[in-house]
């Protein structure tokens, strides 16, 4: 197991180099100075901007200079908002994107273990088909468009739920529902698969034989079995999370990185789409890695293996 | 106690002297693994449906070329601005296809207001220009499809090619392959198309590029596991003892071996790229202004969402059909080709 995560870890860092290099270049691959409005500088002027910057230096050194800035989360200042520390911007814009991709993982995992669990209970009936074509639903249709679809009929046409913004918990609860809907769906599908096999094992027939109750065994032997490999699944639903937040953000008008980096990316501030960039890179490697963790923690079948 | 058989020259053959040659072929291909996945997607209702959905939605996308491409749907008239969805004759009276908007609460035939014809009918509404949405969404669609297919031809090259190689080399080649997949793997999708679009212009091909670079890796991940079970096999061997070269046991034996598997996973590519291609979109990000995607319109509609809702829920609606059939379908082929589910 430690080997296995100091492998993981060698292998983020060196991703994120990649990461940092390739972007890195390829700024200095963009046409068009960093300086607005160049041509009405004069060239005295252009050099003491070019050395506060540190774009005099040869490219090599910029690019040293950037990668360990980088790895102590110094992200350089940003363009569009005059000398802000990008690390700062970020920062600031952090808790929302966590707090909502949170509640929606919450939502999610929850709504869709009691929904898989109930559809496997009652298996081969009307409430199964509804649930199976509520997953499909979940699973097919982006988040964002069930947040513009709930924008509007939640938000607008009845009036029950804020529309947009970011205040207080009730502004919370559409984004949330929106983006929660595909980890709902997904996890439905699955527990709905695990408990089917649980069921049909036989330490149920022996716990049905010992005389346990209809509830007891559920809750107890069937449902605790199922929840096991649903941890595989968290890595992949947050990174699914990640990006749909970026479009939902935007649709809710949410303060959070995602909203962030489309704006930078509309505005072309290289510095800001670099730093979320690295941060949306690293958060979601780490996500990955825990689950990876979490798992093996869990399982001891898989710490045996490795 | 067998009968005894009395068996005179008559009873033989002389078989020409060249049979040799064709007595180890196989002269039928072989179709019956083909016919039995089929008989089985036929009985998944979900699937064989949406198979049909999506037929449908191909051809009409791609048919409708001629009345539906970026010079009509580009052309603006601003007499009709904003005109809601109406069908001719007896269907127009389905509620949301009738012509009629609220003004100050009360129901007015827009358009009437606007002085357009009775015969006129734009069936999906008209947008803040005066375009033909239903135009326009038969024209995104087809970009939708477009960027898609192309997306998904370039994985398929890309990734089938690479999980071959890796898997049949094995050794060394395989661990440095396998290596650049995890590094290229855990960087996030969104990167790449940002990236890719500092760097190209946005557009059709860096969408598509983009995409395709995103998903090869998990199509080279399952084409590998498979070579590396197929690679053992008898049929393989036999191949090789035959002197078959390895580019023609990877085409004519490894290919048509992996294709079920190649087959389903493309069948989550295709959905998964019409995804982000219309998130790109959506965030400003994806096909550029005068062309249209089912991305695009969404986010036209979600602007216009207050006054003129059916602007956003027709391209909601057809996304979501296309979605939903291709996941379906890629559900009900996973089934039809996985012989463990025969029944």
């Amino acid at each position: 197991m430690f080997k296995y995560i100091i492998k993981r870890l060698a292998i983020i860092v060196l991703t994120l180099v990649l990461i940092i290099s390739a972007t890195f270049f390829l700024m200095k691959l963009m046409p068009g100075s960093p300086l607005a409005n160049a041509e009405r500088l004069s060239a005295s002027q252009q050099k003491m901007i070019e050395a506060q910057y540190g774009l005099d230096k040869p490219v090599i050194v910029q690019y040293v200079t950037y990668l360990w800035d980088a790895l102590h989360f110094d992200f350089g200042v940003s363009f569009q908002f005059a000398n802000q520390e990008v690390s700062t911007l970020v920062a600031q814009r952090l808790g929302p994107s966590a707090q909502l991709g949170l509640q929606a993982l919450v939502f999610g995992l929850i709504a869709g273990t009691g929904l898989g669990a109930a559809a496997a209970v009652r298996r081969n009936t009307k409430t199964d088909t509804f649930l199976s074509v509520l997953a499909v639903l979940g699973i097919s249709i982006p988040s964002f468009v069930f947040a513009a679809l709930l924008q509007y009929w939640i938000g607008l046409k009845l009036g029950w739920l804020p529309i947009a913004g970011w205040k207080g918990f009730a502004a919370t609860v559409l984004p949330t529902i929106a983006l929660g809907m595909s980890p709902l769906a997904t996890s439905a599908r699955f527990i709905r698969t695990e408990m089917v096999d649980v069921l049909g094992s036989d330490y149920i027939e022996l716990a049905r034989a010992k005389g346990l109750s209809k509830n007891e065994i559920i809750w107890k032997h069937a449902l605790r079995n199922s929840l096991i490999p649903l941890v595989t699944l968290i890595g992949p639903m947050a990174v699914n999370l990640l990006t749909g937040s970026i479009v939902v953000e935007n649709i809710f008008s949410i303060p959070g990185i995602g909203s962030q980096f489309v704006d930078s990316i509309l505005t072309n501030d290289y510095q800001i789409i670099m730093g979320t960039t690295i941060v949306y890179s690293m958060m979601l490697m780490v996500v990955l890695l825990l689950t990876d963790i979490l798992y093996g923690i869990i399982d001891p079948r898989i710490r045996l293996a490795e | 106690m067998s009968e005894k058989v009395n068996l005179t020259a008559d009873d033989f053959q002389l078989l020409p002297a060249d049979r040799q040659t064709d007595s180890d072929k196989i002269l039928k291909p072989s179709v019956s693994f083909l016919k039995d996945a089929w008989r089985r997607l036929k009985k998944n209702k979900g699937a064989f449906i949406s198979l049909w959905v999506l037929v449908f939605v191909f051809v009409v996308a791609f048919a409708s070329t001629p009345i539906a491409n970026s010079k009509v749907t580009a052309r603006q008239d601003v007499t009709v601005q904003n005109l809601p969805a109406r069908l001719p004759g007896v269907l127009g009276d389905i509620p949301g296809f009738t012509g009629e908007g609220k003004l100050d609460g009360t129901k007015v035939d827009q358009y009437e207001s606007a002085g357009v014809s009775d015969k006129k009918n734009y069936w999906f509404g008209t947008d803040q220009f005066g375009r033909d949405i239903f135009k326009r969404v038969l024209y995104g669609t087809r970009i939708s499809l477009e960027v898609a297919l192309i997306a998904t031809l370039m994985d398929l090259v890309f990734g089938v090619t690479y999980g071959i190689i890796s898997g049949w080399r094995g050794g060394k080649t395989d661990i440095v392959m396998q290596r650049i997949i995890e590094i290229v793997s855990s960087i996030p999708n969104l990167v790449v198309f940002v990236l890719l679009i500092l760097v190209m212009k946005p557009g059709m091909l860096s969408i598509s590029l983009g995409i395709a670079l995103t998903s090869w890796t998990s199509m080279a991940r399952l084409v590998r596991a498979q070579v590396l079970t197929a690679k053992e096999q008898d049929y393989i061997l036999a191949a090789r003892t035959l002197g078959s070269s390895t580019w023609r046991i990877g085409l004519r034996h490894l290919v048509p071996n992996l294709s079920s598997t190649i087959i389903v996973q493309l069948m989550f590519t295709i959905p998964s790229a019409i995804f982000f291609e219309a998130l790109l979109s959506f965030i400003g990000l994806g096909i550029p202004v005068p062309m249209a995607s089912l991305g695009t319109l969404l986010n036209d509609g979600q602007k216009a969402m207050q006054f003129y809702p059916y602007q956003l829920v027709i391209p909601a609606v057809i996304l979501g059909i296309i979605m939903i059939a291709f996941n379906l379908l890629g559900d009900g082929l996973r089934d039809a080709f996985d012989p463990r589910t025969k029944d």
